[in-house]
């Protein structure tokens, strides 16, 4: 459950280069890196980012495509330094998505309409509360009766609930995995 | 039945648990009165080996630290392949490194690749260079494999019929201590391209081609088979940089059919099998290709033989003309992309209606995982022999790999380089992502031969144009960008 002010960030196509700049990929950490999220649109004064009354937002609206190119999770850091939690948009590049789950943030899918209403809604009110429900799968206004479902993977759901680690959850398969190797024809490469 | 595509047939041969296993798992235990939940794989995800882990500096140590403090192993070191090349320097190795950052990150890649057992082509290592140069280049990409790194343009290795895709930091530490990835199989797509491509026309241009008709967005979801006559005729090296392209589209994957052409480019390569291994893969690998009766999800047929050279003027690569056209005037794009065009052209600073041949750049980088082959050097080298660049332009070389420098320096390519005023760099990602200090100025406008012309990608404020090798070596010694095919009739 997130709920929180919501960010308008009504561009398509926004790249990970622009949610963190690559000069800022040399850190061997996964934090410290909202500061520099969004560098060179923060750079404007009238960026969205940049209005105080969306400081404390926990939500960011997006439009399609948001995440796409570099495969770099620092994107998903950089967004978690800024105090996201959840993210709406109208789809998401795919690794972008994965990552995004990796990490616990939800990208939720809403329809172009849905998307401008609370584009305009976040930008004309930005006061106003959203609340995303996973357990219902249900995106609302706080507030008002505006209700919308939204779609996610039954698994990554569950997962998310109880907050599974992938890891762990694979290496139960050992044995699957090891009945998998002595299948391998042996002429396949090996690095050393 | 009906017939299996070549993704399908890679896929299948990689399931190591599928969901239905999984289900009847659940079920078992449920009647047992032991599980209630949706047990460890749930419905849609397949548990899928992966053949070959690349790593490198910059996405594997954070994945590392996880290893170490969850006190897990990595699982096979021995499918396992570390280089350092996002984050080097392409000049003055031998110097200490001015950047403490990216030593660090250097040294933390070495550190690590000893601790856990990782073979790595180091920076003095003359195998070293991209990821996804050396893959090929060495032979460890072959037909049929599974192959992930923490890189987008992983798709590369998709040109050998191997499916091959970018993964996120926590997914690198996922395959260390598994070996495997759960993942939702995406869809199919099938890209024909028909016919035959014009003199001087390459396989940069074939695929912005692709990607101005299917668009940024086009492949999302789906994994991109590129088939037909024009994909049959192209080069290693070409089919490389038509797959490495694949996620410029949105896609998971490229791929294409392998063929006598791999076979020929992978025969003799160290990590190639050879004596009987050599006949064994080969008739795994002739079983690869999509069956005549197969189906796709969705199917794009582009004609080949209509593609022009394309150079892009915006700051996504789907935002491109022909080298004979222009910027297109805001009442000619859809509506719902004419803000988005405007606020490229503002950072490009470019007017719409401009002729691509009148806009003149700074700057020209040839290189990276999508044109930093041999092939492409000969074919830039071909254009700037004897001439120079022009006055008040920069040009440089950074060659995808030490081995291809070598090459190219063997075959007295480094040298026409050199006589034309172009710089000759070590092998590294280099300005194709601007990490390392080889960035463009502020308002600097570039020719570029790399895959992405965001807005800040090559540096801070910079404007990157995305070409063929050929068309970047035109632009060097034009000073804007011009036909290449002109040049060499």
């Amino acid at each position: 459950m997130v709920q929180g002010k919501a960010i308008p960030l009504d561009r398509a196509n926004v790249d990970t280069d622009q949610i963190i700049p690559a000069k800022h990929l040399k850190r061997i950490e996964k934090t410290g890196y909202g500061e520099y999220a969004f560098e060179a649109w923060r750079k404007d004064p009238d960026f969205v980012l940049n209005r105080p009354h969306h400081d404390d937002a926990t939500i960011m609206l997006t439009r399609e495509n948001f995440g796409s190119g570099s495969s770099r999770e620092h994107a998903v850091w950089a967004l978690d330094g800024l105090g996201i939690e959840a993210l709406i948009g109208v789809d998401f590049a795919d690794i972008f998505k994965s990552n995004c789950f990796q990490g616990g943030m939800l990208t939720i899918e809403l329809s172009v309409v849905d998307v401008d209403y609370l584009m305009a809604l976040a930008s004309d009110t930005p006061h106003t509360e959203i609340l995303v429900d996973l357990a219902d799968q249900t995106v609302s206004v706080v507030g008002e009766s505006w209700q919308r479902n939204f779609d996610i993977d039954p698994f990554r759901k569950y997962r998310l609930m109880r907050g599974l680690d992938d890891i762990s959850m694979t290496l139960e398969y050992h044995t699957d995995i090891e009945t998998y190797e002595g299948s391998r024809p042996d002429w396949m490469p090996v690095t050393v | 039945m009906s017939g299996r595509t070549l993704f399908d047939k890679i896929w299948d041969s990689h399931v190591v648990r599928s969901p239905t296993q999984e289900a009847a798992r659940v079920d078992a235990l449920s009647e047992a009165g032991m599980i209630d939940d949706q047990g460890l794989l749930g419905e849609r995800q397949e548990m899928l080996y992966i053949d070959l882990h690349l790593i490198h500096e910059v996405t594997s140590p954070q994945a590392f630290e996880g290893l170490r403090q969850a006190g897990r192993k990595l699982r096979r070191p021995d499918l396992t392949l570390a280089t350092v090349d996002h984050n080097v320097p392409t000049i003055d190795r031998e110097l200490p490194n001015p950047d403490p950052l990216s030593a660090t990150q250097i040294e933390v890649m070495r550190g690590n690749a000893k601790e856990f057992g990782v073979t790595l082509f180091d920076i003095f290592d003359p195998r070293q260079g991209i990821v996804h140069i050396i893959g090929p280049e060495q032979g460890f990409t072959q037909p049929g494999m599974t192959i992930v790194c923490g890189d987008s343009h992983t798709s590369t290795h998709g040109a050998f019929g191997s499916l091959a895709f970018g993964i996120g930091t926590s997914e690198v530490e996922h395959v260390m201590a598994t070996q495997t990835l759960r993942q939702s199989k995406p869809r199919s797509m099938s890209v024909e391209v028909t016919g035959e491509l014009g003199p001087g026309i390459t396989a940069k241009d074939v695929i912005l081609a692709i990607i101005n008709k299917i668009g940024v967005r086009g492949g999302i979801g789906h994994v991109i088979e590129y088939r037909g006559e024009v994909i049959e005729n192209l080069s290693m090296e070409g089919r490389m940089t038509v797959c490495n392209m694949s996620i410029e589209a949105g896609a998971r994957a490229g791929l294409v059919a392998p063929d006598e052409t791999t076979f020929l480019y992978m025969k003799g390569r160290p990590q190639v099998p050879s004596g009987d291994d050599w006949e064994k893969a080969l008739e795994a690998w002739q079983q690869l290709p999509t069956d005549p009766d197969a189906g796709f999800d969705r199917e794009i047929v582009i004609d080949g033989s209509g593609i022009l050279p394309f150079v892009t003027w915006g700051t996504n690569p789907a935002q491109s003309a022909t080298v004979d056209g222009k910027i297109p005037e805001l009442d000619e794009v859809p509506t719902d992309q004419r803000e988005a065009t405007e606020r490229a052209l503002t950072y490009m600073d470019l007017e719409p209606g401009t002729l691509i041949r009148d806009i003149s750049i700074d700057r020209v980088f040839l290189g990276s995982c999508t044109n930093g082959r041999i092939e492409d050097l000969r074919a830039a080298a071909e254009v700037v022999k004897g001439e120079h660049v022009a006055d008040g332009v920069t040009a440089m070389v950074v060659p995808g790999s030490g081995l291809v420098k070598m090459q190219a320096e063997n075959e007295g390519l480094a040298n026409v380089f050199r006589d034309a005023g172009f710089e000759w760099r070590d092998a590294g990602c280099s300005m194709c992502l601007g990490m390392n200090p080889d960035i463009l100025s502020p308002g600097e406008r570039s020719a570029s031969t790399s895959n992405r012309n965001f807005e800040g990608r090559q540096g801070p404020g910079g404007r990157t144009h995305l070409v063929s090798p050929e068309m970047a070596a035109a632009a060097a010694i034009s000073g804007h960008f011009t036909d290449v095919r002109k040049l060499l009739s």
